[in-house]
């Protein structure tokens, strides 16, 4: 593998994204048709076609479609003819890109398309979730989504990092910024409601939604002729925890924290932060590990609470807030993903307009 | 800047078999990691990251098994990548770890694919009924007969090649203390003789269905000069996928196959692969897969490729010996299977295939397939590092 000139770290852009308006249920379309006009769009934006594309890759999970290889039928909406170079992970779909970046900082590839869909509204998504779960020991016990985020709630309110009115701070600011936000399925304010899980209330947990996204990546020149202010992909890292609750700090995310060190984040400070928090407790979390003052702008699009299509929510924090960039509106972006219980795995990415604009 | 190139320091696999009711999935994947990291003379700390593949989460009945696999491969605190690409995804994962050191990203990455298909069953797994979907039937041997039957039609070839193929193959097995089968007593009337599933598919010309797993460590330049024992070097590495089914596709030699081989032959700098190229180890589920890949990959012009099976070329001591390791056909954990595969041809140029080795190899190609024949990945690797 040699001959192919790469580019410089830092020197990829997001250049176009699009997403669906995520909506409670999709009863109405298979996960082609709701894919489609996104990939169309996306890809229109640029001008670019599926045989222009020098990498494609897509993040989506069997256990919401209900069945093995789903991710083949979306292969259809792509357009693999003539055959594309293509790669799928079975994670949320900023995982995807992060496979599509390294594609490209290998010099194999100078565009990527990265995209991601899901379907929760298939089944009981706060029971498939279960599935993700330590087989032997946690699964069979079927401890859902919103009980596990609620012991990490708990745990939050009883080191003193938040208490419940600061929660429903968090939930009503968010659903308010969503008013700005033509996708978000939760726009404008929602009563708190009743426990779900206690400390959790209602207004504390994610709308339950099907949706997709997806983004165009391009390295270097090929970048600025794309796109008029492209997002540049300063730096973007992974990290995973331990599986166990019992052997984890909860109140915390150190693996939050070492990707955005690796990814660069704290080496000037960020005006926005697109945070994955599906749980008003989560962004505490994430806020505290990543050391976000009242400065910073979360979740301007309403995060994860005001829309949650499981599998492309993380993609869908990259897609916002490099949308942000391509406005004009944020000068230094961060965009985080999660995976997994309680914040299992998190990816950070850092975004960059040109210092000129 | 040019590619940092990759090597394979170290390779671990499971004693692939029907069930390993001794282990958990995370004592599985664990074992064939171990065993690549002791390859390597590593530990886990050595590794940066860690690529993680497998087919459908339905297999084992576990949603996104890497999550919970994490403390298991040491990946606490370092990257996780979960990569599932149907059949073709034990050599998708191998290259998207190779990917993160080609772009200087990580410097030592442990990749690992598994498969426990005790766990449930993998035939009727498969073969869910998707509302407006054409159905998979029983198991993938339903959907690739035809095609295998489109194959004898095109090419003429004798109705004995598959039988050739699985007689040849079963007895590499037996070189080979990891492959699951061991059939002592194969004959080829054996083979012959035995049940007809899906015509022409008998039932020794088709796959079992196995346990197991395969890991590798991959390093930069700097990791290969400190490494124990000779590395084999990647020299090019490709993915290609299509459509599962479309008007004109060519689902006996789908042009997905041609296309990515004809992508790593580029890099690789490989203008007559028959000549070339000196050990092959490609995904072949069903015997007649040896001909048609054969063609597809570019060893034998169309319609051709049965004459190579025909005449003992790929043979293990032939002169394009093919699926040293007893194949897919001997050992099937399928997420696991291209891993297999991938690993099996770093073996051989870095001499180590035991009593399957080919002499001398010096190249090899690594090949999986998997979807209905439309995703495809493949790597060759060898001796030498790749000129910069």
């Amino acid at each position: 593998m040699t001959g192919d000139r790469a580019p410089e770290p830092g020197d990829v852009a997001v250049v176009a994204c699009a997403q669906t308006a995520h909506r409670r249920r999709t009863d109405d379309l298979s996960e082609v048709e709701m894919l489609m006009p996104v990939l169309h769009e996306v890809l229109e934006s640029t001008g670019l076609t599926t045989a222009d594309i020098g990498f494609t890759c897509s993040g989506s999970s069997d256990y919401l479609a209900g069945r093995p290889f789903s991710f083949t039928m979306a292969l259809d909406g792509v357009g693999a003819w003539p055959p594309i170079a293509e790669s799928h992970v079975e994670m949320d779909g900023a995982w995807a890109l992060y496979e599509a970046w390294v594609k490209i900082l290998a010099g194999e590839a100078d565009t990527a398309l990265v995209y991601a869909y899901g379907t929760s509204s298939s089944g009981s998504v706060r029971d498939v979730l279960t599935r993700q779960l330590d087989p032997y020991y946690v699964a069979p016990l079927w401890p859902d989504a919103v009980a596990l985020a609620a012991l990490q709630a708990q745990a939050l309110l009883d080191a003193g990092h938040a208490d419940e009115p600061a929660l429903a701070a968090v939930a009503a600011r968010s659903r308010q910024a969503a008013l700005g936000n033509p996708h978000a399925q939760l726009r404008g304010a929602r009563p708190q409601g009743e426990y779900l899980v206690r400390p959790l209330r209602t207004g504390d947990c994610p709308p339950i939604g099907d949706g997709a996204v997806a983004v165009v990546l391009a390295a270097g020149d090929r970048a600025r002729d794309l796109c008029e202010r492209p997002a540049w992909i300063r730096g973007m890292d992974h990290r995973a925890e331990a599986h166990s609750l019992g052997v984890r700090d909860l109140t915390d995310s150190p693996s939050t924290r070492l990707a955005a060190e690796h990814a660069g984040a704290f080496e000037r400070p960020v005006d926005t932060a697109e945070l994955h928090a599906p749980f008003t407790s989560q962004e505490v979390v994430l806020r505290r590990a990543l050391r976000l003052d009242d400065s910073v702008d979360v979740n301007p699009s309403g995060g994860a609470l005001a829309a949650n299509p499981v599998m492309a929510t993380g993609l869908v924090r990259v897609a916002d807030a490099a949308a942000r960039v391509h406005r004009g509106d944020s000068r230094r972006a961060l965009a985080h993903a999660t995976s997994g219980p309680c914040l299992q795995q998190n990816l950070v990415a850092v975004l960059e307009g040109d210092a000129r604009a | 800047m040019p590619k940092e190139p990759v090597a394979v320091v170290g390779i671990g696999q499971t004693r692939h078999t029907a069930a390993r009711r001794d282990v958990s999935l995370a004592g599985l994947v664990r074992e064939a990691a171990r065993r690549a990291l002791d390859d390597a003379e590593l530990t886990w700390a050595d590794v940066d990251a860690v690529v993680i593949g497998k087919a459908p989460d339905f297999f084992e009945g576990v949603m996104m098994p890497e999550l919970y696999l994490a403390d298991a491969l040491g990946a606490v605190g370092k990257p996780l990548l979960r990569v599932h690409t149907a059949g073709s995804v034990g050599g998708s994962t191998a290259l998207v770890a190779a990917n993160l050191v080609a772009a200087r990203v990580r410097r030592t990455v442990l990749t690992v694919a598994f498969e426990k298909q005790s766990e449930s069953n993998a035939m009727w797994g498969l073969s869910l009924p998707v509302p407006f979907q054409q159905p998979l039937l029983a198991g993938a041997g339903g959907f690739f007969a035809p095609h295998v039957r489109a194959y004898m039609r095109r090419s003429g070839a004798p109705a004995a090649i598959g039988s050739l193929v699985a007689y040849k193959d079963r007895r590499n097995a037996l070189k080979n203390p990891y492959a699951h089968l061991h059939e002592h007593d194969i004959t080829l009337e054996k083979v012959q003789a035995s049940p007809m599933l899906w015509d022409p598919i008998r039932y020794s010309e088709t796959c079992p269905s196995s346990d197991g797993a395969c890991a590798m460590v991959l390093t930069d330049r700097a990791g290969a000069a400190r490494a124990p024992r000779p590395p084999a070097w990647v020299h090019g590495g490709a993915m290609r996928s299509e459509p599962t089914l479309f008007a004109g596709k060519d689902c006996v030699s789908p042009r997905a196959g041609k296309d990515c081989a004809a992508d790593v032959y580029r890099q690789a700098g490989v203008t007559d692969p028959r000549r070339q190229i000196d050990a092959v180890e490609m995904y072949v589920p069903f015997s007649w897969y040896e001909p048609m890949w054969l063609e597809n990959l570019g060893f034998a012009a169309e319609g051709e490729g049965w004459k190579l099976t025909e005449a003992g070329v790929t043979e293990l001591d032939g002169d394009l010996p093919v699926n040293m390791s007893g194949g897919v056909l001997s050992t099937n954990p399928i997420g696991a299977s291209g891993m297999i595969r991938f690993a099996e041809a770093a073996l051989q140029v870095r001499g180590q295939a035991g009593e399957h080795q080919v002499p001398g190899a010096r190249t090899a190609l690594g090949h999986a397939y998997g979807g209905g024949s439309q995703f495809f990945s493949m790597w060759l690797v060898g001796t030498e590092p790749p000129a910069t």
